[in-house]
């Protein structure tokens, strides 16, 4: 970088060239007043406070460069006096009502007032006639024009920092004020409620609602998605009253969405459990820990091994889910311990595993936007992982390519991309295609596939019979568009392939996956920064259910149990069970466990040979903790048949979900909010949650609950832990991925699994010289599948299923008011073309049948869904009352919830 | 003059055809649409959006920037009320407050049957006649005071009462107003 000399004021200061006047000055703690200039945005040099004189000529310092031999003065007569005039003005303007106002002692046009000074009584002659009306009717967001300086940081805001776009200057002249199209309300606008406008607003005239300052902070991470945003939480007295998001957080650096900024609010919800409940008489009603502890006690501890379900939390800690899969084969000596990663991304997990050794996010969140070419494929980043959806936005506004394959038009969309608008289920035959075409234009990386992979060959010749007419035929993408997106993303380098639940909630959701690693080793794809695979995990710590072993198929850490040795280059890590009876010191089960849907469903099929197809239900009672499964497993009337059916059914949970309410004992517990752990974000970052509040009325964390029962059933040796760090500790010392990981180094470094030792420094990009655990990557022959249930005369749409922006999931973000008044209402979005052959319009009661069930909704018309496709989102109406459990993935046992029959008809 | 969607989405396919659909034509899409449809609906500044892939707001940004953009239907009498110096000073105000009075609407308005709507204006260059209002750009009334306007809006509504309400020339020959 050069520097620059020049002075300000008669001082000498040197800058990087390319700085501007202002910056410079600030940087030397000079002040020049300014207010629509903001670290974060470009210069817009819209409010002409910063004015300074060089060499006679007045000049914005905000947008001027810094020059060699310039000399700046900030105070000149002539500057101060038209800076005066400018405040006076807008000062006139603004609603004058400091005292009360949100923004009071931390407000820009204060400062700024201080520093020129404002005469009150040259003032009073400039009085507005009336004042402007405050908008407070959006939930999250108060809008008060009477204060708005028009400075643009909002609208730059969500240009620049957010790529919405949903506000800018309206109007002319006098009129002239921010503004969404067609002057509609913020929440009819495409607004994304992420109130980062509202964070810089320097003024009053944007305030978040139900928001206090708070005595003291608390540095945590965010408790929805996996994308792991760190947070404060501002805390008064014993209550949460505001959030901010983590500045200094690499992966959101300050950002936050409607969900993390605005849904903490379920924390302190009236509907908490506040202690634990038992069912008398059909009825829960409350009961001391006492009782309840007594009763688990002696009604779980008479089931043991295939005689009982357990099902980890993906909200809850690592060291909590550690502690669930530790409890279930050392107490209850069984494998059967299932989380809500086995209807997501378990085929990718479980499917990776033979094929790179490891199905962590190649890259850290922070390198997307080095990507030079982004593939995301069956996800919506936008409204599910809006931060990384973000950071989406930002490498493609540099200037990365981004190729969107999925049967709805996506937030995404509305950046230049190319789109592969593919019917559902279909994913295999598109994937082939542009393999296909990588193949025969000679797009390979020879090199990388001769030294870093084995069996090329073999998956070249399973696509020797596959055409681009076939993937045409089968996906309905134009064959030339894919060759298009095959050249787009071979060439341009580094690529990352984005993907979530439309490539894995499929019965051969695995052979998506391997089509998608396979494409990133033809193309070199691995080892690099910004390149590789990132499948998008849900749940803020579903990852971590996945490393620690809340899986039939492994102990804590990928480490193999018995019956599991479903790949062959793994023989010499063919069963870890002799490593944990030593390091838990008692005899481990030997029997294989069932994961999520074959605990409920047995009779599923796909998973294991024909022999394990059609098993009888073995499980008589379930331990669940805080996993909503009546709602969430495909096929959802099973689930609670299974649950009323079953002897005995514990629940463990924040509120009293659909399946609590199915059970003989009800545990409280802790939120995220009011414990101390370790959560592991999508990007594999092993981050500290804290505790900031107390647990509402009896209710406790979940560590202490297992520990306490696990003690009771005479295992109080194998659980005595003092705090969650203890717990950590033991955890570092059996699995090897997280070896190097403790309390004291999460404190001050970014550390990314696998971390081995003390000395390691974490892993931010994985597969670098050898891919991990298997050396080297292999290809698998893949030929392409249908779907085991389509559409037919009967049921002749299909139905496929999503999250929306606002809300996350069935339980959290429904009882926060606010979301629910964003988002709340239930839909299914449906063609405008099978709407025009349906007679529906917009607004219009539909019911929609499967060949399971049948639920109403709305139908809401959109060109933005392929013809014969309709659009479920899952947190309203119990959409999984219409998808099937009948058949699951042979790897990761994953359900086909994507491909779904169905018909509309007019209620 | 309001469209029904298809129509307006026809209409807006069919000025799109002479556009590349870059950023750069967003205001002479917007001339031409206006020019098509009279005004401009929301859902043709959408259709503009989508076609030259800038945000919505951003459009309405720039049709609620320039005055001759309009955003609802012009009345089949469109009236444009002289604000220029000459008039002001004889009372183009007063004017005004009658016409908003009488129609029922405020400047920039349309009334709900279509039949009026109702602009200010500085200058239209014909000072010897102020205060003085245009009708449709073509039709100048002149030296009015505020009971003669609202004897000639009483008795265009009271023809209108009478006529069939279907006539297409905006402006019969013979009519005051």
């Amino acid at each position: 970088m050069t520097q620059v000399n020049l002075t300000i004021d008669q001082l000498d200061v040197m800058a990087e060239e390319g700085t501007t006047i202002l910056q410079a000055a600030l940087a030397n703690n000079i002040y020049i007043p300014h207010l629509c200039s903001h670290p974060e945005l470009r210069p817009a040099g819209i409010c002409r406070l910063c004015l300074v004189e060089v060499e006679g000529q007045l000049l914005v310092s905000c947008s001027t460069a810094v020059a060699e031999g310039m000399v700046v003065q900030t105070a000149t007569l002539e500057v101060e006096k038209i800076r005066r005039l400018a405040v006076e003005l807008m000062v006139a303007e603004h609603e004058r009502t400091c005292l009360s106002c949100g923004k009071n002692n931390d407000c820009k046009l204060q400062e700024i007032c201080r520093f020129v000074g404002v005469d009150e009584k040259r003032l009073a002659s400039l009085q507005p006639a009336e004042r402007k009306l405050v908008d407070s009717s959006h939930p999250f967001i108060t809008k008060d024009e009477s204060k708005c300086v028009l400075c643009g940081i909002c609208v730059r805001t969500c240009r620049e920092i957010q790529g919405a776009e949903a506000i800018d200057f309206i109007s002319r002249g006098y009129a002239t004020k921010i503004g969404t199209f067609g002057a509609r309300p913020l929440q009819e606008s495409n607004c994304e409620a992420c109130g980062e406008c509202v964070i810089r607003c320097p003024v009053g005239a944007l305030l978040p609602r139900g928001f206090a300052r708070p005595s003291r902070e608390v540095e945590t991470i965010c408790p929805f998605c996996g994308t792991g945003c760190g947070l404060f939480l501002g805390v008064r007295g014993d209550r949460i009253v505001s959030v901010r998001g983590n500045p200094g957080h690499t992966t959101n650096r300050g950002r936050l969405c409607v969900k993390g900024r605005f849904g903490w609010t379920f924390v302190h919800s009236q509907e908490r459990l506040k202690t634990p409940l038992i069912k008398r008489k059909g009825r829960l009603e409350e009961a001391s820990w006492e009782e309840a502890l007594e009763l688990v006690t002696a009604k779980l501890g008479r089931y043991r091994g295939e005689e009982v379900g357990v099902f980890a939390s993906a909200k809850t800690t690592n060291e909590e889910i550690y502690l669930t899969s530790k409890f279930a084969r050392v107490v209850l000596k069984t494998n059967n311990i299932a989380n809500v990663a086995h209807l997501c991304h378990a085929n990718t997990v479980r499917g990776l595993l033979p094929v790179t050794g490891s199905a962590g996010m190649t890259v850290p969140v922070w390198q997307i936007k080095e990507a030079a070419c982004l593939f995301v494929t069956g996800c919506n980043p936008t409204e599910a992982h809006p931060i990384i959806g973000l950071e989406i936005r930002q490498a493609v506004r540099s200037g990365a390519k981004l190729i969107i394959a999925n049967p709805r038009e996506i937030p995404l969309c509305r950046l230049p991309h190319l789109r592969l608008p593919l019917r559902p289920g279909t994913d295999l035959a598109l994937l082939l295609g542009i393999a296909k075409t990588i193949l025969e234009e000679k797009l390979l990386d020879e090199a990388f596939i001769a030294e870093r992979t084995l069996n090329f060959d073999t998956f070249k010749a399973s696509l020797e019979k596959f055409s681009l007419a076939e993937a045409e035929a089968v996906s309905g993408v134009p064959a030339e568009r894919i060759r298009e997106a095959a050249r787009l993303y071979a060439t341009s380098k580094p690529a990352l392939i984005f993907w979530s639940m439309g490539i894995t909630q499929h019965s051969h959701g695995h052979k998506n996956v391997w089509a998608l690693a396979h494409l990133a080793m033809m193309t070199g794809n691995y080892g690099k920064a910004g390149a590789g695979v990132a499948p998008l995990r849900g749940h803020n710590n579903v990852q971590g259910a996945t490393d620690m072993g809340a899986t039939p198929a492994w102990y804590p850490g990928y480490q193999l149990c018995p019956g599991y040795e479903l790949y062959p280059r793994f023989g010499k890590f063919a069963s870890s069970k002799e490593k944990f009876e030593a390091a838990w010191g008692c005899e481990l089960p030997e029997t294989p466990g069932l994961s999520t849907v074959k605990q409920f469903n047995p009779r599923a099929r796909g998973w294991g040979g024909p022999e394990m197809w059609d098993l009888p239900q073995k499980i008589k009672a379930w331990y669940i903790i805080g996993t909503d499964l009546v709602n969430s497993v495909a096929g959802s009337h099973g689930v609670r048949q299974n649950l009323e059916a079953a002897e005995f059914v514990v629940v463990q949970d924040i509120f009293l979900t659909e399946t609590a309410k199915l059970a003989h004992v009800v545990l409280p517990a802790a939120s995220f909010a009011e414990k101390d752990g370790t959560f592991t974000a999508t990007d594999r970052r092993v981050q500290r949650i804290r505790r900031a509040v107390t647990p509402p009325g009896l209710a406790w964390p979940d560590w202490r609950i297992i520990c306490e029962l696990a003690g009771r059933m005479g295992y109080g040796d194998k659980f005595a832990y003092q705090d969650p760090a203890q717990i950590m500790e033991e955890i570092a010392s059996v699995v090897p991925l997280y070896g190097g990981i403790s309390y004291g180094r999460l404190e001050k470094e970014e550390l990314r699994w696998p971390c081995y030792g003390q000395e390691h420094g974490g892993t931010p990009v994985l597969h670098v010289d050898r891919f991990l655990r298997v050396e080297k990557g292999e290809f698998w022959p893949l030929e392409y599948e249908l779907s085991p249930e389509l559409p037919d005369e009967e049921y002749p749409l299909v139905m496929t299923t999503g999250r929306l922006l606002p809300h996350f999931h069935y339980n959290m973000t429904a009882k926060v008011e606010g979301i629910e008044a964003l988002g709340g209402k239930d839909f299914v979005e449906i063609n405008e073309e099978d709407a025009a052959a349906l007679q529906l319009k917009s607004g219009d009661m539909v019911r929609l049948v499967s060949r399971r069930g049948s639920l109403l909704s709305r139908a809401k018309v959109s060109k933005a869904i392929l013809p014969g496709v309709v659009f479920k989102p899952i947190h309203k109406g119990a959409v999984n009352l219409l998808t099937s459990a009948d058949f699951i993935d042979p790897m990761g046992t994953t359900p086909n919830t994507k491909v779904c029959p169905v018909r509309l008809e007019k209620a | 003059m309001a469209e029904t969607e298809t129509a307006i989405q026809s209409k807006v396919n069919a000025v799109f055809s002479s556009f590349k659909g870059t950023e750069n034509e967003l205001l002479p899409l917007l001339q031409r649409v206006q020019e098509e449809l009279g005004y401009l609906p929301q859902e043709a500044m959408l259709e503009v959006a989508r076609f030259i892939h800038v945000p919505e707001s951003r459009v309405y940004s720039a049709v609620s920037f320039y005055s001759q953009f309009r955003l609802k239907p012009a009345g089949r009498r469109h009236i444009t009320v002289c604000r220029g110096t000459a008039c002001h000073v004889r009372g183009a105000e007063k004017i005004q407050e009658t016409l908003e009075r009488e129609l029922g609407i405020k400047e920039g308005e349309t009334t709900a049957d279509l039949e009026f709507s109702l602009e200010a204006v500085a200058c239209v260059g014909c000072c010897a006649l102020a205060p003085c209002i245009v009708i449709n750009g073509e039709k100048v009334l002149g030296r009015l005071t505020p009971q003669k306007v609202q004897r000639a809006v009483q008795k265009v509504k009271k023809e209108e009462g009478r006529q069939d309400a279907q006539k297409d020339h905006p402006c019969e020959p013979g009519d005051v107003l």
